[in-house]
């Protein structure tokens, strides 16, 4: 029997809208419950989850809640959400607030530690937060794993008085959505982080660069800059749209999106830390780069630089997804195993299958194999395995996967989303999907694997940017790993 | 882009005239608002009339077989709505998702997805 004055708390964030959670949230209301709506846990196998003063249920459907209500339903029954071993384990600096507040609340947001990075930032002063910052070890989150602090004191030193702060919330990887819950269920963070990051480099102007497919956290962003817009004064922030274009996501042509024009990839040099927006020096990071941001500031550098192994330092956001039994977000310090974060964490396939593979990193990604999930997670290691971490999905696969299908298809994914400035990407990708069609076909196999490798290697080192430059990743590891299936002997 | 946003929101679609019309506002040429225009997937040089869905076609979503919901889909939407390739709803853990102006949809069935496309 759950009490008459506990108060419910269920997410608003897409992922729990998308499984229904609003009309669980109207089922209580109608009870007689007070509903408050909270950020995610990110236990999205659960969604939509109910909290019922710590004790958890999920996933719910309206129809449920008499159910619950009365103390009956044993099957949705979570246990203390905090204990469960899903949450347990994780080590939440980024999210330690998801679950817990409301999105919006700035009382929420000021209760739970917020505005204190900022504090302290302005309290130290510019050379001191860049210090800190390099000392954290933090690298950016969206895929690069540049040093945060060492830009920061690259735009800091660039020359003239107006400099930017771009945040890149283009989060169009397959696999990810950590930018997204950050957006909706945390966007003071977010802002604090870019409000520090002005401080530090002097620069008064923020844009967020957020894409159309994220309707919820324009939304939200767009409140929660008004609703403190006093706070982080003389800093002004502005969330600019994206139009659908994946290749946005790469730091040089969202510069030119946001400018207005074509969102074509730029040479580099010059690097945008010098010559960034409207030629000006600016700084741009992925949304959970500048998340990172407060607790750094608060609980100092060297503190989060115990997190992690090697050089990757920190914990990172993993998000889960694909054909796996729990997916969801799961933060933890660099270093633990693939096969951990897919099985163990992870539970497996959702189909109950055995896992055939996984792409880590996005359309972009390489294919991994199980035989290889001794590996660690962190940028080295991933480097040294011809594959990336990227912004840290990982894309679980049944057996019934059809990589040869998947390998074409990433052809064609850079085909379709290529911006057409350089050569290698714009041919490449559509020559290579058709070379694709016609080993699936089984025409001059070993001739033609020989001419994706040759296109691959071309692409790799001739295109300007990631999409062109990575796309062979995905391609290669699947011939690499699965020959038999382009109609190749078998190693 | 703010403006271009704002143009398709109100009419739908951004035509000839208005590209006409916001190049000379901003003075810039008509090649170059085509251009951008152009570029962007979201937005469109023709009027649609049809309500459209979009349908997740990215990694995670084929892991979780939205391939195999696409004939049905493309059955019960006919040539009465339009359903358009998505790349990442970031509902990756929950496909297959699809979205319906700015609602989102999860764990997609066969039946359910046939439902949503009717119901349109």
């Amino acid at each position: 029997m759950i009490d008459k004055n506990s108060v419910i708390c269920i997410s608003d964030d897409a992922a729990a809208l998308a499984c229904g959670a609003d009309d669980v949230a109207a089922a209580f209301e109608k009870a007689g419950f007070a509903v408050k709506r909270v950020s995610s846990w990110g236990m999205q196998w659960l969604e939509p989850m109910v909290d019922t003063g710590g004790i958890g249920y999920g996933p719910v459907a309206a129809d449920d809640v008499a159910e619950i209500i009365a103390g009956k339903a044993d099957r949705l029954y979570i246990g203390p959400i905090e204990e469960h071993p899903f949450i347990a384990r994780q080590q939440r600096l980024t999210f330690a607030r998801a679950g817990k507040t409301r999105p919006l609340s700035l009382s929420d947001y000021e209760a739970s530690g917020g505005w204190a990075g900022l504090i302290k930032a302005k309290q130290i002063g510019p050379d001191a937060i860049i210090e800190m910052l390099i000392d954290s070890g933090l690298r950016g989150r969206g895929g690069a794993g540049f040093p945060a602090g060492i830009k920061w004191r690259t735009v800091a030193g660039g020359d003239g008085p107006q400099k930017y702060i771009v945040c890149n919330a283009d989060e169009g990887d397959s696999a990810t959505f950590a930018d997204r819950m950050v957006m909706e269920g945390d966007p003071f963070m977010l802002i604090e982080g870019m409000a520090i990051a002005g401080h530090a480099v002097g620069a008064d102007k923020g844009f967020v660069y957020l894409r159309s497919e994220y309707p919820h956290a324009i939304v939200k962003m767009n409140a929660a800059i008004k609703a403190c817009a006093h706070l982080i004064a003389p800093f002004v922030m502005e969330v600019r749209v994206g139009a659908g274009a994946y290749v946005c996501g790469e730091e040089t042509s969202l510069l030119n999106s946001l400018e207005g024009k074509r969102g074509e990839v730029r040479a580099k040099p010059p690097l945008p830390a010098l010559e960034g927006l409207f030629g000006k020096p600016t700084v741009v990071n992925n949304v959970l780069t500048l998340a990172a941001v407060p607790w750094i500031m608060t609980q100092g550098g060297a503190a989060y630089a115990a997190y992690g192994m090697g050089r990757s330092k920190g914990t990172m956001p993993v998000q889960l997804a694909g054909n796996i039994k729990n997916g969801g977000l799961f933060e933890i310090a660099f270093g633990m195993t693939l096969g951990e974060l897919v099985n163990d964490i992870g539970g497996g396939t959702a189909s109950g299958r055995p896992v055939k593979a996984v792409q880590v990193g996005g359309p972009l990604g390489a294919y991994i194999a199980p035989d290889q999930f001794d590996l660690p997670f962190d940028y080295e290691a991933f480097t040294e395995a011809n594959a990336l971490i990227g912004h840290a999905g990982i894309t679980v696969f049944d057996d019934s996967a059809d990589m040869a299908a998947m390998a074409r298809f990433a052809m064609e994914f850079c085909a379709v989303e290529s911006c057409g400035k350089c050569t290698p990407c714009r041919l490449g990708s559509t020559r290579g999907m058709e070379t694709l069609d016609r080993i699936i076909a089984g025409e001059n196999i070993a001739e033609n694997i020989e001419l994706i490798r040759d296109l691959s290697e071309m692409m790799k080192y001739g295109s300007l940017c990631a999409l062109g430059g990575f796309t062979p990743y995905p391609v290669m590891s699947a011939i690499n790993h699965w020959p038999e299936e382009f109609g190749m002997p078998k190693p | 882009m703010p403006i271009l946003h704002d143009v398709q929101a109100e009419f739908g679609h951004i035509s000839e005239d208005a590209i006409r019309e916001i190049a000379g506002l901003l003075n810039l040429t008509r090649a170059e608002v085509y251009g951008v225009v152009s570029f962007y997937h979201d937005f469109r040089k023709e009027a649609e009339d049809r309500p459209a869905l979009k349908l997740c076609r990215a990694e995670a979503c084929k892991a979780r077989g939205v391939e195999q919901l696409v004939g049905v889909m493309e059955t019960a939407a006919g040539d009465r709505v339009k359903i358009e390739p998505v790349y990442c709803l970031g509902l990756c853990s929950v496909g297959p998702a699809a979205m319906v102006g700015g609602k989102v949809y999860a764990r997609l069935t066969k039946e359910k997805a046939a439902k949503l496309v009717a119901e349109l």
